[in-house]
């Protein structure tokens, strides 16, 4: 018979889930609180720079496909903050700690969307680095955010297309709109290849995360997966993949790219991106306007309680 | 103009504004659930909007879709409610705005589920769901907000208030709906309406608003200052490319 | 600490299956947290009916027992059907 720590080395061995009840290393619960949350928060400030062009979108189907595509990043932040909560933390408590700046959240989201093609970017870029990001999540050795994972992937397979069928659109439209829509390409490359993390030279918490079952590749076999599955689909659309280092290696089967600058990367999680502030500030507001909602609903709730034991 | 056209328009418009001003809760809303929930909301009303605007477009007969009467039509061209068009303020005017409108449409595609125009009646009878359950939404609301706090209270109560001048125009009459066979005459509607919303407002130990001034003009196109700030936001990308394709 | 207490939503995906646990959500009350689960769980059709449960109210076994509570059926092959061997040609059983 297997107890606490050895049954977890014995699961994690055999390539099993970790339950929330299970005795697990201290170290192995606080990692996937701090993952697990920072997804929950990229998910949910992740709505702001596509959210900000729902009021504009170009056409009504335009408009309905991006409603439900922003609302799904609520709902997929809301299944992740239920995942960290299986680990006894509470969900108020990291909104708290992303309020406050004392938890990140995806760099990526701290780039503004100027023009209506970037809704386009995200969607082909950003999603499509998620993706490749979150599909191996789907077998992470922890049990409720592997599942929360399976569902996330599942609902956002129509966001990647959705955002290659907007610049498919704007690429096989006018002159502004292809122009558009290369422009939107040239802001989001790098910073799409800087969703992967740092070079594996650099990574801090990669070797034990992978130990651990929480991690299954390195950022730069990620980064590398998504670069030979996105270049040829800009080829499809006839845009220019702003890297001059970019060629094919018939040797490896794989792209060469140029480096991202990592220090802009840096930056930007310091805090220094060009929209860190607008975003944590617009979540702080909905929040706290909300404040006096959730306060009434809970009065209401325990007027109720007390009703019905009275009566 | 064609009668028909014109009332399909009204409907339309309506819903289109509502989803409009609906969306604006999307990342902004008290908690996430009820982002998830008012998002719900709002697709239902866009997805209205585009069969009606659709609908329109076809019995007008010149070639307009959705889009073109969506994006290019001006301030004074639309025909939607005040109520739909008014700025969200706080979250107790988003319920009480809810809980109005969704009522009267709740009774308006009731109506219209067995009018002769096949169309209007099938848009109705997939909305008719749809609405029933705005209407609960703004009511299970309306009712915690008004019995929470007293801060929540008091802004309910401003909130019902604030509106109410805005509610009777749902129930205007006019010609156009009186010629129109298979139009609801909405006047028809109204003291169902005021029977089920004050029954909310009861519940929810605010006080029923009183009889105030109340508002007109959307459904001739006279509307309030906020419409053209909306549509400047709704239309200026498809406005400055008036040849493309999205 | 939130003041919304969490619940557990069970989803019966179709008529005839059983209600699954599909996840969980905040919600001041039980008309609430009905109401929340249709919106953030079942938005693409994924079900007929619901149930939420404040998650506080569930009692669970406790993984350190596990041994004592699960082991002990494993054993007892005998009440899988395969355990037993059906003579050749006969058929319905």
């Amino acid at each position: 018979m297997l107890a606490g720590m050895d049954s977890f080395q014995a699961t994690i061995d055999a390539d099993g889930r970790i339950e929330p009840r299970d005795a697990m290393p201290e170290g192995y619960r606080k990692t996937l609180i701090r993952q697990i949350a920072q997804h929950a928060h990229s998910e949910i400030i992740g709505m702001q720079p596509e959210g900000n062009w729902i009021s504009r979108a170009p056409s009504l189907r335009r408009k309905a496909i991006l409603m439900a595509k922003v609302q799904d990043e609520a709902g997929h932040g809301l299944y992740l903050y239920a995942a960290a909560e299986t680990l006894g933390v509470d969900r108020a408590d990291l909104l708290d700690l992303l309020h406050s700046g004392r938890q990140k959240y995806s760099s990526i989201f701290n780039y503004p969307t100027l023009t209506w093609a970037d809704i386009g970017a995200i969607g082909w870029l950003v999603d499509g680095a998620a993706i490749v990001n979150q599909v191996p999540l789907c077998r992470c050795s922890y049990g409720p955010y592997a599942r929360a994972m399976v569902r996330v992937c599942k609902e956002e397979s129509f966001h990647q297309r959705q955002g290659f069928e907007i610049l498919h659109t704007l690429c096989n439209g006018t002159e502004a709109q292809k122009a558009m829509a290369q422009d939107a390409l040239d802001r989001w490359w790098w910073p799409s290849l800087m969703m992967f993390g740092p070079p594996d030279s650099a990574s801090t918490h990669s070797e034990q995360s992978m130990a651990w079952g929480i991690k299954r590749h390195s950022n730069d076999e990620l980064r590398q997966r998504f670069v030979d599955m996105t270049v040829p689909q800009a080829d499809v659309l006839g845009l220019r993949v702003p890297d001059d280092g970019l060629a094919y290696d018939e040797e490896t089967g794989h792209y060469r790219f140029s480096e991202p600058d990592y220090t802009e990367l840096y930056e930007v999680v310091k805090g220094n991106g060009p929209c860190n502030q607008q975003r944590l500030a617009h979540r702080v507001k909905a929040h706290e306007d909300g404040a006096w909602v959730r306060e009434a609903a809970a009065a209401y709730a325990a007027k109720r309680v007390a009703r019905e034991g009275a009566a | 103009m064609n009668d028909l056209f014109v009332y399909t328009l009204r409907l339309g418009d309506d819903a289109l504004i509502a989803a409009q001003r609906t969306a604006e809760w999307i990342a902004a809303a008290p908690q996430l659930e009820e982002d998830v929930a008012l998002g719900n909301i709002g697709l239902d009303q866009l997805g209205q909007a585009r069969s009606l605007l659709q609908y329109a477009g076809q019995v007008e007969g010149e070639g307009r879709s959705e889009d073109d009467l969506a994006y290019f039509r001006d301030e004074r061209d639309f025909l939607n409610l005040q109520l739909c068009e008014l700025p969200n303020d706080d979250f107790a005017h988003a319920m009480a705005r809810l809980l109005y409108f969704a009522a009267y449409q709740q009774l308006l595609y009731e109506e219209l589920l067995s009018c002769a125009d096949e169309t209007l009646s099938g848009v109705a009878g997939k909305a008719v769901k749809e609405v029933a359950y705005h209407v609960d939404h703004a009511t299970q609301w309306v009712l915690r907000l008004g019995d929470g706090t007293e801060e929540s209270h008091r802004r309910m109560q401003a909130g019902l208030d604030a509106l109410w001048p805005y509610t009777a125009e749902m129930f205007e009459s006019d010609d156009l709906v009186r010629r129109l066979p298979v139009a609801v005459d909405p006047s028809t509607l109204h003291d169902e309406w005021d029977r089920r919303v004050l029954a909310v407002v009861d519940e929810s130990t605010c006080t029923r608003p009183e009889a105030s001034y109340q508002h007109s003009g959307g459904r001739t196109g006279r509307h309030t200052e906020h419409l053209g700030y909306l549509l400047a936001e709704l239309q200026h990308v498809a406005r400055s490319h008036p040849e493309a394709t999205w | 600490m939130s003041i919304e207490p969490l619940w557990e939503v069970f989803v019966r995906s179709r008529r005839g299956l059983s209600h699954t646990h599909v996840g969980s959500l905040h919600a001041p009350d039980a008309t609430m947290a009905l109401r929340n689960a249709r919106d953030v769980y079942t938005r693409r059709q994924e079900g007929v009916s619901i149930w939420v449960v404040r998650a506080a109210d569930i009692t669970a076994s406790s993984p350190d027992e596990k041994d004592e509570f699960f082991d002990p059926a494993g054993d007892k092959v005998y009440r899988h059907p395969t355990f037993y061997q059906v003579p050749e040609g006969v058929e319905h059983l």
